[in-house]
């Protein structure tokens, strides 16, 4: 038995026959070929498949396709737009904070909540909000370093008038 | 001209794939036609299988074939480097078959296998295999194990012991310790660790039945030391009949090394079924039960010295816990890669040990970051600070005393680096250790200790600072020390490197070794643009697939840099020698007189007359007009074969804080001062040097494989061990002293494990340290919150 679902995905709607046991992750990455998303437990520890849902980063792993029904659904690859990378990815590259790369997705997406809702934290902050997952390459500082990176190119891109902002998203990308 | 990017934090070329989601991991991969593998683990930590029924899994939807130990006509998986040195050690050997047929040996071995359309529909036939067991009484300590009385695992090894291994002068060093003023002993556990790369493991075999051929895609550090160990030792097959090929590794350290029973029972799978790819992918708790652990020594020192604090032995007996099978170089690593380093950095001049390997009803135990040389590290590290408060001398004060100085290098060890290896000597290399230890008691505020404790006694705080000046050996090995009497596995431990310089000026090279997140497309891209003069965006860097790339020996034991890129340099070498040759044809001048400045093969006094690498490789690829005698295209393979390991080395110094009233205990501050010789990027080392020290304050602190008594894996999942997370960790202070290694022309020597190798034993310490003024001496690891308020309760003569 399946269901059907509705799911907004980066931005493109997708319609897809589901069982009710599936999870979202599974769906993302077996179905939509979203391999970004990534599994790295069974206990939703470590935050590996870590995706936005409606705007706020959910373990997805830990949700049943089902319960997206009807939801904007944004993954790593939804994060650069035309091409230019996201704030968070141009810092995660720039300050060395990843080494084997299988947290990464996770540990951005769940970075990118955190900056929603606070654009500028401190480290301990930073350090609190990532929590949830786990990075056994790094030792996180260069973790850490990335976020508060990307927070302070995103408050400098939000302070300034549009073209201002459109300047400092390409500075950004150039940096890259 | 072309900036020289050799030794500069250029940022990883690797990265853009990896940030954007477009990594390819092994569960990345999908295959047309691609069935799915389950594996039945026993439930149970010893028993004998009287019988298994898969009659009703293999009626069940789905499901295309089920598996059991019977069924597969491979041989047991091999074992490759024995407890040897020149004394002829007996091994008692026993090593996992692909699936398990008589008997288990420890709670998650696999016992069948179900191969179905779907991942589910496998696990779902899983549960209608019926196994009648034999349940068996199980032992998980490695010195209760050897006990009278204890279970046993196996017939050919009495009291589960799978050899005794001497090393050192043991008459030698029972002297010194008889005739020493000051004796200190202690026992200290080195507990058991599951390592967790973020990415567990997974293999996709696939045989194609038109041409006998076999493929395998697998999450591993030794693609071409696989196809080697599965084609000749496990499946019997020709190994030009096997293609291994590893996609992006997320994390191994050490996990991913070993040969693996489902590598083959994958490909086996895939033949069954008539030559369907066939896809496995552990779960954590698998990966918990059933890839290796690390660790897990118990061990007896006696440290003999005088009250001036001149050490002049030390004696370590070591039970090593290998688990219920030996991996595939289980007894290497607690002999060789652990025994052999254990005075460190210190001139002892009395060194013996001796190490009883043990086999236990728990996951086979073998290299984990550090391999061997943690271990080694917190035992005489350990041992130092014993020593200094015995005698009542400053912890930096003994270990300045007993450096071997600068001026004795190449410094010939006495626990036996040079001696028991049948000629075939290594000697460390280079030091100067001093200058480190100096500059972390500067960093870190080791001289006002004393205010800082009072300053933290004040908030209810023990403070204690712990040190750690270790030493590492890496960059494994020389081949003729590896082949010395029974020290090796009848192979080498060289690397190897392809370059080709296309007629374009565009640069393949093809390398032997493997990363899992090391950043090595960078690394070797900077060591070959450097070397050819050319920017790095015009070579890329090829690895992992042993159709393509030229064998190698894989990636572990920190030795891609020092090993690996040196036949890269040499590789360069003959490319510059052909080139050069080619100019002077080119140029119409002798070969003695072209001069290479970067890309440019100049006439020596004629400045104009030069030709650029870019132009003689166009020119040589078309060769329209070559010398005589000289083979068109730029394209040669080097081998280096290491005359010696390295020795990196340095100073860290942990200062924790130690809550009186609960016993939580936090790392308040970390400096680290490492020499890992020269660098081929800053960034790229210090990101291993921070990961490294987290895996190591992990043991010190939260980690541990913990096993109930009747062989049940307690610490089975992420919930039940504790990983180092973001808020529990300061920001680390890092600096460094230069001594390039003299065995290699990059004057490296290798920095993937020195962070962990030397944190442990500082961070340990540093809690040591902090609960000394209530006397006491040693606590085991990890130093949890309940363990260290125990302490203090009955340190305090309270209950606890």
């Amino acid at each position: 038995m399946t269901e059907h679902i509705v799911l907004v995905v980066n931005g493109q709607r997708r319609e897809l026959e589901v069982e009710p046991r599936r999870l979202l992750v599974q769906v993302l990455r077996e179905d939509l070929d979203l391999t970004g998303t990534h599994v790295g437990c069974d206990t939703s520890q470590c935050g590996a498949c870590t995706v936005h849902v409606d705007g706020q980063a959910i373990k997805s792993c830990t949700m049943l396709a089902v319960q997206a029904d009807g939801s904007a659904v944004r993954t790593i690859e939804g994060m650069a737009t035309d091409g230019a990378l996201h704030p968070l990815q141009a810092a995660f590259w720039e300050k060395h904070g990843l080494q084997c790369g299988f947290c990464t997705p996770g540990m951005i997406m769940t970075a990118a909540d955190l900056l929603a809702r606070n654009p500028d934290p401190s480290d301990d902050e930073i350090r609190h909000a990532i929590e949830g997952n786990f990075c056994r390459c790094t030792g996180y500082q260069n973790i850490v370093a990335a976020i508060r990176e990307a927070a302070s190119t995103l408050r400098t891109a939000a302070a300034a008038p549009k073209s201002a902002r459109e300047a400092a998203t390409a500075a950004s990308n150039g940096k890259a | 001209m072309t900036i020289d990017v050799l030794g500069t934090p250029v940022k990883r070329t690797e990265d853009p794939r990896f940030i954007t989601g477009k990594g390819r991991y092994l569960d990345d991969i999908k295959l047309t036609g691609m069935a799915h593998l389950a594996i039945l683990r026993s439930p149970y930590a010893h028993a004998n299988i009287r019988s298994v029924d898969t009659s009703a899994a293999k009626a069940m939807p789905g499901v295309l074939g089920v598996l059991v130990g019977a069924d597969i006509p491979y041989n047991p998986l091999p074992m490759v480097w024995p407890a040897g040195g020149s004394a002829g050690i007996q091994n008692n050997v026993n090593t996992p078959r692909v699936l398990a047929t008589n008997s288990v040996k420890w709670t998650g071995e696999g016992v069948a296998a179900v191969v179905a359309e779907t991942p589910e529909q496998a696990l779902e036939a899983l549960e209608a295999i019926h196994v009648d067991w034999e349940q068996l009484p199980a032992v998980v300590d490695a010195e209760k194990a050897t006990q009278p009385g204890a279970p046993q695992l196996h017939e050919n090894a009495p009291n589960n012991v799978v050899f005794v291994w001497p090393v050192g002068d043991k008459a030698g060093t029972d002297a010194a310790i008889e005739s020493a003023e000051v004796v200190v002993r202690q026992r200290i556990v080195n507990q058991r660790l599951i390592p967790n790369p973020m990415e567990v493991r997974g293999d996709i075999g696939w045989f194609n039945p038109g041409t006998d051929e076999y493929t395998i895609w697998m999450s591993s550090q030794t693609p071409h030391i696989q196809r080697l160990l599965l084609a000749a030792f496990v499946m019997g097959i020709p190994e030009q009949k096997l293609r291994c090929i590893s996609p992006d590794v997320g994390g191994a350290f050490g996990s991913k090394l070993i040969c693996y029973p489902d590598y083959a029972l994958t490909l086996f799978a895939s033949k069954q079924i008539g030559g369907r790819p066939v896809k496995w992918v552990e779960s954590r708790r698998e990966n918990y039960q059933s890839t290796n652990h690390g660790r897990d020594h118990i061990t007896y020192l006696e440290i003999a010295g005088k009250r001036d604090g001149e050490i002049t032995g030390l004696k370590v007996k070591t039970y090593a816990n290998l688990g219920g099978r030996l991996s595939t170089i289980g007894p290497g690593t607690p002999t060789t890669l652990y025994a052999r380093v254990l005075s460190g950095c210190y001139k002892i001049p009395n060194v013996y040990a001796e190490v009883t390997g043990v086999y236990t009803n728990t996951t086979f135990v073998d290299t984990y970051r550090g391999a061997g040389r943690p271990e080694a590290t917190y035992v005489i590290e350990r041992a130092m600070d014993l020593f200094a408060a015995e005698i009542g001398m400053d912890r930096a004060a003994i270990r300045r005393k007993n450096f071997i100085p600068p001026d004795q290098f190449p410094y010939d060890n006495p626990s036996g680096l040079g001696t028991a290896s049948g000629g075939a000597k290594i000697y460390i290399d280079s030091g100067n250790y001093e200058p480190a230890l100096n500059k972390a008691i500067m960093m870190s505020g080791y001289m006002d200790l004393d205010k800082a404790r009072k300053e933290a006694k004040s908030r209810g705080k023990l403070l204690g600072m712990g040190l750690s000046t270790y030493l590492e050996m890496c960059g494994v090995a020389p081949s003729k020390w590896i082949g010395a009497v029974g020290e090796g596995w009848g192979a080498a431990m060289w690397e190897s490197a392809n370059i080709k310089m296309h007629l374009t000026g565009k640069v393949v090279v093809t390398v032997g070794t493997q990363p899992q997140g090391q950043g090595h497309e960078t690394t070797y891209a900077q060591v070959v643009s450097h070397e050819l003069g050319i920017p790095m965006e015009d070579i890329v860097v090829q690895h992992s697939d042993t159709q393509g790339t030229p064998f190698g020996y894989g990636s572990y034991g920190s030795r891609t840099s020092s090993v690996g890129m040196t036949a890269a340099v040499k590789a360069a070498g003959k490319i510059k020698e052909k080139a050069r040759r080619f100019a002077a044809h080119m140029l119409e001048a002798s070969v003695d007189d072209i001069e290479i400045d970067g890309a440019n093969y100049r006439v020596k006094g004629s400045p104009d007359k030069v030709k650029t690498i870019q132009e003689i490789a166009f020119a040589l690829d078309l060769a329209y007009d070559p010398p005589e005698g000289m083979e068109p295209y730029l394209d040669e393979t080097a081998y280096w074969d290491t005359p010696n390991c390295t020795f990196p080395f340095g100073t860290h110094i942990a200062t924790v804080e130690i809550d009186e009233e609960t016993g939580d205990t936090e790392l308040v501050r970390y400096v680290a001062v490492d020499d890992v010789g020269n660098k081929i990027n800053p960034m790229i080392v210090d990101g291993q040097i921070h990961g490294g020290i987290v895996q190591g304050v992990g043991q010190a602190l939260w980690e541990g494989a913990v096993y109930s008594d009747d062989g049940q894996l307690v610490s089975g999942s992420m919930m039940d061990y504790a990983l180092p997370r973001a808020a529990w960790l300061p920001v680390f202070e890092l600096d460094q002293t230069v001594t390039p290694s003299p065995v290699n022309p990059l004057g490296v020597k290798g920095v993937g494990e020195a962070g962990t190798i030397a944190s442990t034993a500082a961070t340990a310490n540093a809690v040591i340290d902090a609960l000394s003024p209530l006397g006491i001496r040693h606590l085991d690891m990890p130093h949890t919150a309940q363990k260290v308020w125990r302490a203090i309760q009955t340190a305090k003569g309270g209950k606890a």
